[in-house]
């Protein structure tokens, strides 16, 4: 089948699931009003609370959560065909994923913009609370640790973006000094640093740099990772404004410049899906796709960490309660496209199947590479690029994305041990350094504990990121259920969302305790345990809020009887 | 004809120049401003150090600032957790 063909359909049905879907969840279910006075107005302050242009907003929400996780989960998942991940891309945006973010942001607008942890807290217990804070770790620590090993891999098997990933950083540095003291207009400086990074972008091919495959006892790949986690362990100290804020809005550009360019080269070219559509022959060790795919494939379909955008920050600068819709379902929409294009190239990107199956030789692997690879074959046929730029085009999206996550990463996960440290009385690891210390080295303990001193092991967590990424996406929808139920309205547009996550989640935690018994790989195995505790807790407090919810309702009908 | 062309140019790019700057601030607004503000409680228990007994250097210079950050002295005291100005001879509330 041809790609082109592939493409339209799949943004005509989130066009359409935007259109009418989400229009009927904003005016039925969330029954969304432009005269509710959000809390951007409410608390105007100029700081946390601002009234934001939609548009605006809706960039900010799309640019923080489309990332390289909706590149990677899909890029793996068309082992098992691109069907299947096609379908649940699609599905999960137009069901999942944006009346999740919607939701979120609609729930948090409606309790005067607390955060979503908060927000369990009021509306849940606090036990569902402290749930929450686990989830969020756990989702941290495997993020920095999977895209650390993404990263190092991807600079090893594409030297030629070395440069460039290295110089994006000097680039971002300049950037924010030049705003942060005003020197010259945004515009000017935005113009300037595109022109710069895709400079050393040209420069890159022309100066591949590799490691010597052995550094020392580590291999070139154990190498980087330690590079990396030093790298996000000092930017994780500077203040926002001098290396992430310059950093997260060239991401933005490049996101915007990246799409356009994949998506005109498969228009221009036209590939066929050469992967097939239902992989029957998946390689050896390959597990069962129901339920593996919906935890594989969590950014893109749905993800908890959109509702924690949608509440920290998102909901803040809400200038009307009807923006949510717009904000929300399209941000959501947005990262359904980028999911597709991770997908289309993963799998028409290559000459003959021979080829990919060559890439897919295992699961796991392929992945963000074959995203790479596809998508330079794609950009060279369609637009004329070369390959070698385009491939180290490609890369340097996939790691400028990561990185900056790695960056924001660690510095939450620091918060998370301060707060502990303020909670139990305990001196040192409120300090910043200490903490931030203690949250690399988690992070290298799991990237290296996963997969060995190569540290090529880490990308064997990707599932488990998945699945507890989608047990926050399961909180935040009881949230939002809990909300609507209280409310008297409709609960079935979240709760089936809700139970179908938990189902899959529990189902995926199961088999691959089962893989990882039997691997006798004990790391994952007790790191599975852990996830697989905190769903089964997460199950209960869902099952019993419906109860409670349910005996207030019917209490409640039988006073006013 | 030639003049109106520009400043249609001059008023388009001052358009898409605010467009940016929002769309760079408003993720970091906040974060930005919260640093912004302990940088300026520090600077502000620098000024007003020697009042509470610990010694200042240069205090010769910040004495002059006093009166100054009078205005932000209230909401520092109370952002520091004190209810009512902390110094005996400095009432604020």
């Amino acid at each position: 089948m041809n790609a082109i063909f592939v493409l339209i359909v799949g943004l005509g049905a989130m066009a359409l699931g935007y259109i009418f879907y989400s229009k009927f969840i904003a005016e039925k279910i969330f029954r969304l009003d432009a005269k509710f006075r959000t809390p951007a107005h409410e608390f105007e302050d100029g700081v946390d609370f601002v009234p934001t242009n939609k548009f605006v907003l809706w960039g900010h929400h799309f640019t923080s959560v489309a990332g390289a996780a909706p590149i990677i989960g899909p890029a793996i998942a068309v082992i098992w065909g691109w069907v299947p991940a096609f379908i649940w891309v699609v599905l999960g945006t137009i069901f999942f994923a944006g009346v999740h973010d919607a939701g979120a942001i609609w729930a948090s607008n409606r309790n005067k913009a607390k955060s979503m942890g908060a927000l369990t807290g009021d509306v849940v217990g606090k036990r569902a609370r402290s749930l929450f804070m686990i989830v969020i770790f756990l989702v941290l620590l495997m993020v920095n640790a999977v895209f650390a090993t993404v990263i190092a891999g991807l600079l090893v098997d594409f030297p030629s973006a070395v440069i460039p990933v290295w110089g994006a950083i000097f680039v971002a540095l300049i950037i924010g000094q030049l705003i942060y003291r005003k020197y010259i207009g945004l515009l000017t400086v935005s113009i300037v640093g595109v022109i710069a990074l895709y400079a050393l972008i040209g420069i890159g091919p022309m100066m591949p740099i590799s490691l010597p495959e052995a550094v020392g006892p580590l291999s070139d790949r154990a190498t980087w990772i330690i590079v990396l986690f030093g790298y996000a362990a000092i930017a994780s100290l500077l203040p926002v404004w001098m290396l992430l804020q310059p950093r997260d809005y060239i991401n933005g550009l490049q996101l915007f410049i990246g799409l356009i360019l994949i998506y005109a080269a498969v228009l221009l070219m036209g590939p066929e899906m050469i992967a097939p559509a239902f992989n029957t022959d998946v390689p050896e060790g390959t597990p069962s796709m129901i339920p593996l795919l919906f935890v594989t494939i969590a950014c893109g379909a749905i993800s908890g960490f959109h509702g924690l955008v949608a509440g920290g920050t998102t909901s803040k600068q809400l200038d009307k309660e009807t923006d949510a819709r717009f904000v929300g379902y399209f941000g959501a929409v947005g990262e359904g496209s980028l999911a597709l294009a991770a997908i289309i190239a993963a799998t028409a990107g290559f000459a003959t199947i021979a080829d990919w199956n060559a890439v897919y030789s295992s699961f796991g692997q392929g992945g963000v590479n074959a995203f790479v690879e596809g998508g330079a074959y794609i950009i060279n046929n369609g637009i004329g690029l070369e390959i070698g730029l385009a491939e180290t085009l490609l890369t340097v999206m996939a790691v400028l994305f990561a990185g900056t996550t790695m960056d924001t990463g660690l510095r939450l996960q620091r918060y998370i041990f301060q707060e502990w440290g303020s909670i139990y009385d305990i001196k040192w690891m409120q300090k910043v350094i200490p903490a931030t210390l203690l949250a690399v080295g988690t992070c290298l303990l799991l990237a290296f504990g996963a997969g060995g001193a190569d540290g090529s092991g880490g990308l064997l967590i990707w599932p488990l990121f998945g699945t507890t990424n989608q047990l926050l996406a399961g909180l935040t929808l009881m949230v939002i259920t809990v909300i609507l139920v209280r409310m008297g309205r409709p609960m079935y547009y979240t709760l089936v969302p809700l139970l179908f996550l938990l189902v899959m989640t529990v189902a995926a935690l199961v088999l691959q305790l089962k893989t990882f018994y039997v691997a006798g790989d004990w790391f994952l195995f007790l790191l599975d345990i852990v996830v697989l505790i905190a769903a089964i807790f997460i199950a209960f407090e869902c099952a019993a809020t419906l109860k409670r919810l349910h005996k207030d309702k019917q209490q409640g009908s039988h006073e006013n009887s | 004809m030639k003049i109106h062309k520009l400043s249609a140019i001059k008023d388009w790019w001052h358009k898409a120049n605010h467009f940016a700057e929002e769309a760079y601030n408003a993720p970091y607004r906040a974060a930005v401003a919260r640093a912004k503000r302990e940088q300026d409680d520090l600077f502000m228990l620098l000024v007003f150090s020697e009042m509470m007994g610990v010694p200042n250097p240069a205090s010769y210079y910040t004495l002059e600032l006093q009166p100054l950050l009078l205005e932000r002295f209230h909401d520092w005291h109370v952002r520091m957790g004190m209810e009512k100005s902390p110094l005996d001879h400095f009432k604020c509330c």
